[in-house]
């Protein structure tokens, strides 16, 4: 090793603390600015309406249909003269309208991949962390399900699109909830088994020996892991809600509100494209900048989404950290 | 031990309970159980084949037209009567958008694990960690928006001329005029969406060296940069390229965010200020198009199953170098 001077080294030393201490506080900035845009831009167009009201197609005159076809998400071509009158016909309404069919149409669908995915990954959790353990299916299981976690999410988009969207003809909030579930499953399943490994196994030597089942003693462990178990469906929550890359192709995207009247003519609409927050912040904030109003609504809409995530992350995280310092 | 447990279940109950609550009991849930959480768990094992299954049939098209040309041909060429698809360029586009972001965010999430264990106080070091963690947090769309509406002028009219001004504007990486989008772009996007998650596997592998061979370093008079060098990194060595790995996989199949900034283009080149394509952003971008066109859909799903491949590999290999780096480190101790 080559001799420094103590001076030197000291110098060295310094700097490179100083870099240190530089690099925590721009990532720390980066969080703030990043946030900080976010809520300046979205919160110019967040009134009420924003809530009430569905977006207004960029050419409101021209767009009656709905459909498949008007929603290429290839970057629209400019307005024409023409066109911007037909936009401006419709002058009750204020120019860009709102994202509330949106938001009801991205919490339905996240809903539905709860609901698929909670039981599936909890009871896989089961399965890895109390019934099967060392066997080699745990293994395997193990294996698929830290490989799944790395899949991208635009595949899972792609694969359900091959497998539901074009055997069952079209694009629908079901395919739609389906993949966001598919991304969920992973997740949810590996963090209960790291939840009810936490858990030590003289309670479950108790149990046993108390009489009790495999499954009452899963049920007992599982109660003492219940915080952590929650943050894992949280956090995989948190993570689905902010995807847009597996709505792409699956619940594509509408202009319209969900019918929610009766189940079957829930059951008709949400067969259908189904309107989602993400796909209209990406096609808003593509929109060419002679659009201001549409690339408005989208920060508004990333305004609406970020907290949202934040809100099931932040509480999540306490969660599970106000747990672990019991613990200890 | 689990047959044990079943057939035990039966002989030990409880006295206070009655003759026919112990005959309710005869049904088998605990059978029923184990079949329905074993059925979950296959039911993973059985989506990550269906992804492989459809992914792969679905390529086969595209697979039997252009054979092994599709992963050296750079031609994407959707014309009617004409097409022809190659990954090369998407391929490429991953590579060094992915690389990039590996180059500018490793360093960078080692000197903040550097800050947080060594030398921040505690009552900064949490609330730090917790912000820099919260990054992860944040939905890959607006990384887009940031990149396009915010980093793009940055890039184009102050950073960009700068860096061209500077000597590093002779160089082959700074070719061309920069106009914001591009792959640099997208490598600064894609860097400090991976940084939180580095961060957070670094800073746990430096808190896992023992606390005495750092202390061991300091008390023959080493400095603190010099225990992170020679201690520290040393003995985290192995968990810190695990941790690349999985940020690598992870930067690999980004879709969104590099689809705003990264301009979409065709072409390959060095230059960093030039715009591109990944994998994942050609996806995003051509597949509405693709679905009346069954080559270029299949192509696409070709390109998608080599994202697939590669993502798992990287994944595999991260999951066998940490199962490896663990059994070195315990056989050590």
């Amino acid at each position: 090793m080559k001799l420094r001077s103590p001076a030197w080294r000291r110098l060295h030393d310094r700097g490179v603390k100083a870099l240190c201490g530089l690099a925590a506080g721009g990532g720390c900035a980066l969080l703030f600015w990043i946030l900080l845009i976010v809520y300046q831009r979205g919160s110019q167009s967040l009134r009420l309406e924003f809530f009430t009201q569905a977006p207004t197609p960029p050419l409101a005159g021209a767009a009656p249909g709905g459909l498949e076809a008007d929603f290429d998400f290839s970057v629209p071509e400019a307005p024409t003269d023409q066109r911007k009158g037909a936009a401006a016909a419709p002058a009750a309404t204020p120019p860009a309208g709102g994202m509330g069919n949106d938001i009801i149409g991205s919490l339905l669908m996240t809903v539905l991949a709860t609901l698929l995915a909670v039981p599936l990954g909890v009871l896989a959790g089961f399965y890895l962390a109390e019934f099967g353990r060392h066997s080699w299916l745990a293994s395997a299981v193990r294996f698929a399900a830290n490989v799944a976690f790395g899949v991208p999410s635009i595949i899972v988009g792609v694969f359900v699109y091959v497998v539901l969207v074009r055997p069952w003809g079209g694009f629908s909030g079901y395919a739609g909830g389906v993949a966001l579930a598919i991304i969920m499953v992973p997740i949810i399943a590996r963090t209960t088994e790291d939840m009810l490994r936490l858990v030590p196994d003289t309670l479950r030597e108790a149990t046993l020996a108390l009489g009790a089942t495999r499954w009452q003693t899963t049920l007992l462990v599982s109660r003492s892991a219940r915080a952590g178990i929650l943050t894992g469906i949280l956090l995989a929550l948190a993570r689905v809600s902010g995807e847009t890359a597996p709505l792409l192709f699956t619940a594509l995207n509408s202009w319209y509100w969900l019918d929610l009247s009766s189940p079957a003519a829930f059951h008709q609409s949400f067969s259908g494209p189904t309107p989602n927050l993400m796909n209209q912040i990406y096609l808003d904030t593509t929109s060419p900048e002679t659009w201001p109003e549409q690339i408005q609504r989208g920060w508004a809409g990333a305004l609406v989404v970020t907290l949202g995530v934040l809100a099931v992350t932040v509480p999540a995280r306490l969660l599970f950290r106000g747990r672990t310092h019991d613990a200890r | 031990m689990d047959q044990q447990v079943g057939t035990t279940r039966m002989a030990v109950v409880p006295a206070t309970q009655s003759l026919g609550k112990r005959r309710a009991r005869r049904f088998p849930v605990d059978g029923v159980a184990r079949v329905v959480v074993t059925v979950a768990a296959c039911a993973i094992l059985v989506l990550l084949a269906a992804i492989f299954a459809a992914m792969y049939g679905d390529a086969r098209l595209s697979m039997d037209q252009f054979g092994f040309d599709f992963l050296t041909s750079k031609r994407w060429n959707p014309a009617e009567g004409q097409e022809s698809y190659g990954a090369l360029s998407s391929i490429y586009g991953t590579a060094v958008s992915t690389a990039l972001a590996m180059a500018l965010a490793v360093p960078l999430s080692i000197l903040i694990s550097v800050f947080l264990v060594e030398l921040a106080p505690r009552w900064l070091a949490a609330p730090m960690g917790t912000m820099i963690e919260l990054l992860a947090a944040v939905p890959s769309i607006i990384y887009g928006m940031f990149g396009l509406f915010i980093l793009k002028p940055i890039l184009a009219e102050s950073m960009g001329p700068w860096i061209k001004q500077s000597w590093l504007g002779q160089t082959f990486l700074f070719e061309g005029a920069p106009n914001g989008l591009g792959m640099l772009n997208a490598g600064l996007i894609l860097a400090m969406m991976i940084l939180p998650f580095l961060t957070a596997i670094t800073r746990d592998v430096f808190l896992s060296v023992p606390r005495l061979m750092r202390e061991a370093a300091y008390g023959v008079g080493a400095t603190t940069w010099e225990v992170t060098r020679n201690v520290t990194l040393r003995y985290g060595r192995a968990g810190i390229i695990g941790a690349c790995l999985l940020a690598l996989g992870r930067a690999m199949g980004e879709t969104m965010a590099v689809t705003y900034v990264i301009g979409n283009s065709n072409d390959m080149s060095w230059s960093l200020f030039k715009q591109s394509n990944t994998i994942a952003s050609r996806m995003a971008n051509e597949f509405m198009e693709a679905t009346s066109r069954p080559l270029q859909l299949s192509a696409l799903i070709e390109l998608g199953f080599i994202l697939l491949l590669l993502s798992v590999l990287v994944q595999i290999l991260a999951r066998a170098w940490m199962a490896w780096a663990a059994a070195r480190t315990e056989g050590r101790a």
